[in-house]
């Protein structure tokens, strides 16, 4: 961590002298500043690995990856305002504080840098779009899908959530409940609640499965709950029977999938998110593209995103981990 | 007299315990299953051993608020040993996370003791330090069950004679602390400590000194629980065992175990954590909607204790009459 931030401050370093000397060699490269929560976190750090690949595939483009050493708002803020001293040409931050950064990114949108929020936003008024990982119904939809896929003949599923009182957990499941006839066959027998502990949550799985004998899949978009069911059947001797899926992190599933507890699960994935939020600060900066709601901003290999009123947009379906990429992203997230 | 009448609350409480299990088969038949009785057991054991401890806790006039927070810290600084050293036998394993949690509920106890604290806000305060612990030496981070060696996670639930591992725990703590209780010097020291201070002073018991057992018994049983708990649901992490602590004050209070001191017995806590069990294992099976869950959960334990409440005063009205008619 120590040494990353010293390599950044280098490269600052040595980029505010050439902006003293030539200006001209620092017309030539774009440079991008990828602003994170925090240094040293696992998810950031594939983050930067695919701003990396979308520098090199835009070529002429530097990407500054850089934060604070803990997760604070003040940490980021300090960040910013020394960004906006280099006169870099894009801040893309995952923001500790919807609001407390509005003030540092106004003055860099007033100074000509293009501002995009990512992973985690900003106030309306703090950037110019921002990139949601995914939207709620994509992942309602994925959850399903994620059960479904090795359903090929139908068979009941049941939802194991957080609280009943979660407001993104309750959305989640709408947008499956309303995306369902897509899927014929699939019977959502049951809705329970293991309020994100451990305990409940396996309880509420053995239930599950106490209660529905010919029970194929349980979808637990919580990853408190995911790990729990998947414990719970491997302790019920279930493995191959009842499939675990839903949204997890892979650091945490890596057992599951290992077991076969688990056949796939979901979440966005950090390298892909790293690599959008770097092509569209890359579109808005060069002028290639505008932040008005309903354009169209190309992110290369992932697709293409549409900005809504808010101009904010999502990236891509969650990405699905099964055995095939659990090793290489375990150590990640 | 007064040991008769313990003894019929116990017998109330079992018979709301076969009251609880005729009533959930009659909505779900394979519940009372021997199986299914035996998981319900099992899934309870933590349970009964922090009840337990609580007890004894409760006994002398306190109440240890720690003890959800002292099993996650312990759970965590197991595995996280675990994980830097898989090859550990398990038994270094037990012997630290009991020693561990001794030492956290000296630490309660020594504060109690020494400087006059009153409990409940030595273990409020208690309860967030260890809770920090965790957030500090884990960063926030979880330890996941890849992580954790094969035999840290199957302990406690290798079969004998039956049962698990983890029932076979709770069963001898039930047996080893009955026999506590009722025959040595420092268990009926309990029951004189929290039953009547003065007199027991006067009777040549060091009351903060027991109390100070009395935490350091209820730390040790945590410790022992935190490993089983990580080891069971194969994770740890800053939150695990969250509120725990009021179910395992709910399981003593529904055990008939008085909040003032001095009555209780480890077959109360054993039932009343049976009956916290059986309704947790039972409430995902019945098909009752989960918002009524919460609501029918605190309704039974407000039941039980008034029940209890009402025996106890009963009783105490009694002792008044013979004391009336002695003189």
């Amino acid at each position: 961590m120590k040494r990353r931030t010293f390599t950044a401050l280098t490269a600052s370093l040595s980029l505010a002298a050439s902006l003293m000397g030539t200006s001209a060699m620092a017309q030539d490269n774009m440079r991008i500043a990828l602003v994170v929560k925090a240094l040293g976190i696992g998810f950031f750090e594939a983050a930067n690995e695919g701003a990396q690949e979308a520098a090199a595939e835009l070529g002429n483009v530097e990407v500054i990856y850089t934060g604070p050493t803990d997760t604070t708002a003040e940490g980021q803020i300090e960040v910013i305002n020394a960004l906006i001293a280099q006169n870099v040409d894009a801040i893309a931050v995952s923001a500790n504080d919807t609001d407390a950064l509005v003030p540092a990114l106004k003055r860099a949108m007033q100074r000509g840098i293009t501002v995009i929020s990512w992973d985690s936003g900003v106030a309306d008024d703090g950037r110019m779009v921002h990139l949601n990982p995914s939207s709620n119904a994509l992942i309602g939809n994925m959850i399903v899908k994620l059960a479904a896929d090795h359903l090929p003949d139908g068979g009941d599923v049941a939802v194991l959530s957080a609280t009943t009182t979660s407001t993104n957990q309750n959305i989640w499941i709408e947008e499956m409940t309303k995306v369902l006839p897509n899927y014929p066959g699939i019977n959502v027998v049951s809705t329970v609640y293991g309020d994100d502990l451990a305990d409940k949550s396996y309880r509420e799985a053995q239930g599950l499965m106490q209660s529905f004998p010919d029970l194929d899949a349980i979808i637990a978009p919580t990853s408190v709950g995911i790990v729990a069911a998947a414990q719970a059947v491997a302790d019920a001797g279930k493995i191959g029977e009842v499939n675990v899926t839903g949204l997890g992190l892979p650091s945490e599933m890596a057992g599951a999938i290992e077991s076969g507890a688990s056949q796939s699960f979901a979440i966005w994935n950090p390298i892909d998110l790293g690599y959008s939020a770097t092509m569209i600060a890359h579109a808005l900066a060069s002028g290639a593209a505008t932040a008005a709601p309903g354009a169209e901003i190309s992110i290369g290999r992932v697709g293409t995103i549409t900005l809504d009123d808010s101009n904010s947009a999502a990236m891509a379906d969650p990405f699905v981990y099964d055995a095939s990429n659990i090793e290489q992203f375990k150590s990640i997230f | 007299m007064l040991k008769r009448l313990i003894s019929t609350r116990e017998t109330l409480l079992m018979a709301a315990i076969v009251l609880l299990l005729v009533l959930i088969s009659s909505r779900f038949p394979a519940f009372i299953g021997p199986s299914n009785l035996a998981r319900v057991f099992n899934d309870t054991s933590p349970l009964i051993l922090l009840a337990i401890g609580q007890m004894i806790v409760i006994l002398t006039k306190c109440i240890d608020l720690s003890v959800a927070a002292n099993l996650a810290l312990t759970g965590m600084v197991v595995s996280m040993i675990n994980v830097a050293a898989p090859g550990l036998p398990m038994i270094f394993i037990l012997m630290i996370a009991v020693g561990l949690g001794t030492l956290l509920g000296m630490f309660n106890g020594l504060l109690v003791w020494k400087l006059s604290i009153p409990p409940i806000v030595v273990t409020l305060g208690t309860m967030t330090i260890f809770r920090g612990i965790i957030f500090l030496i884990s960063d926030g981070k979880w330890v996941n069950s890849h992580e954790m060696s094969a035999a840290f996670k199957a302990f406690p639930r290798t079969i004998l004679l039956g049962l698990p591992v983890l029932s076979w725990i709770a069963i001898i703590a039930v047996i080893l602390f009955t026999i506590v209780m009722t025959r040595t010097t420092l268990g009926r020291a309990f029951y004189a400590a929290g039953g009547n201070p003065h007199a027991a002073t006067y009777a040549g018991i060091n009351v903060g000194k027991t109390q100070f057992w009395a935490f350091t018994i209820s730390g040790a049983l945590a410790g022992l629980a935190g490993y089983l708990w990580v080891s069971r649901f194969a994770v740890a992490y800053v939150d695990i065992a969250g509120g725990f602590e009021l179910d395992v004050v709910a399981a003593c209070v529904i055990g008939g175990v008085s909040i003032m001191g001095g009555i209780g017995t480890v077959a109360g806590a054993l039932l009343g954590a049976l009956f916290l069990g059986i309704i947790k294992n039972a409430l995902p099976v019945v098909d009752i909607s989960p918002f009524w869950q919460l609501a029918i959960s605190g309704g039974a334990i407000i039941i039980a204790v008034a029940l209890n409440a009402q025996a106890n005063r009963k009783k105490g009205r009694i002792i008044l009459k013979q004391a009336e008619h002695a003189t």
